[in-house]
């Protein structure tokens, strides 16, 4: 049977991959998969606890976490979009000036 | 221990979710993430909470994944490939990585949460109408401001997406 354990492991290593992204990758695109991969690690130790403590606190607030993480990637896709309109590039170090 | 069902869809999200940040082109990429979000809704299935995992679902796989991909195919073809990685900053970004999973490993095994009374998952789970009257009752601000800014989000996304030039050219011929 399944244990709390198994669950937080693979959070633990799914965050890991979310830093390693952020780290190692200049492409903005690919970094904002790696903040929705940490977001969703967040999520599964939230839903894995809930479960176990038997307390729907969890559960409600991984919901809202959904939430707020789909509205923050549709705002970061737009910045991409209008940075790629002014520098003809999704790199991030190529992102020097913030004149508009 | 973890049964073989939990196993399959444990390779199948963190493989994905490698796979989304490794692979050249962008849109493979995207639809990697797409699948990883599915065996995340999946863990969600495994611990009894439906409810949000067809949220995760609905949210993830139906909106944010499509909305990443029209991204990736309106930004040029050529900046699909992402400039060659400088191959000390992917070592260190690994090292990074094997720390991160021995560090936070080493606090959770400390904290006994491997202990064998904690672990198991003894009590019952929560149903759907105990989210619900939760939502409405207890939680019903947080929802309100939720809306709101999930509406403020996507009217500022709107503003910041718009292109001045082609309406003034619009005008201009009104």
């Amino acid at each position: 049977m399944n244990e709390l354990i198994d669950f937080v492991t693979v959070a633990v290593v799914l965050f890991a991959i979310g830093i390693y992204g952020l780290v190692v990758k200049r492409n903005a695109i690919r970094m904002i998969f790696s903040i929705e991969i940490i977001a969703n690690a967040a999520n599964l130790n939230l839903i894995a606890f809930s479960r176990n403590l038997h307390n729907p606190q969890g559960q409600m607030f991984a919901l809202f976490s959904i939430a707020i993480a789909a509205a923050e990637v549709a705002v970061g896709l737009g910045i991409i979009i209008i940075a790629y309109r002014l520098y003809k590039e999704i790199d991030v170090e190529e992102f020097r000036s913030m004149k508009g | 221990m973890a049964d073989a069902l939990f196993i399959s869809v444990a390779i199948l999200t963190i493989g994905s979710a490698i796979v989304a940040l490794e692979t050249r082109e962008l849109v493979y990429g995207a639809i990697a993430l797409a699948i990883s979000m599915m065996g995340i809704a999946g863990f969600f299935l495994l611990l009894d909470s439906p409810f949000v995992a067809m949220f995760q679902i609905t949210v993830y796989v139906g909106a944010v994944a499509v909305l990443v991909i029209f991204t990736v195919m309106l930004v040029r073809t050529q900046a699909l490939f992402s400039i060659k990685e400088d191959y000390r900053r992917k070592a260190a970004g690994i090292v990074l990585l094997l720390v991160f999973i021995g560090g936070i490993g080493a606090v959770v095994l400390a904290s006994g949460l491997g202990n064998p009374a904690f672990t198991q998952f003894n009590k019952p789970p929560i149903d759907i109408a105990t989210i619900g009257k939760q939502m409405v009752t207890y939680y019903a601000p947080v929802l309100v401001l939720l809306g709101l800014t999930l509406a403020a989000s996507v009217i500022g996304a709107l503003a910041l997406a718009r292109r001045e030039d082609i309406e003034q050219k619009n005008e201009r011929v009104n």
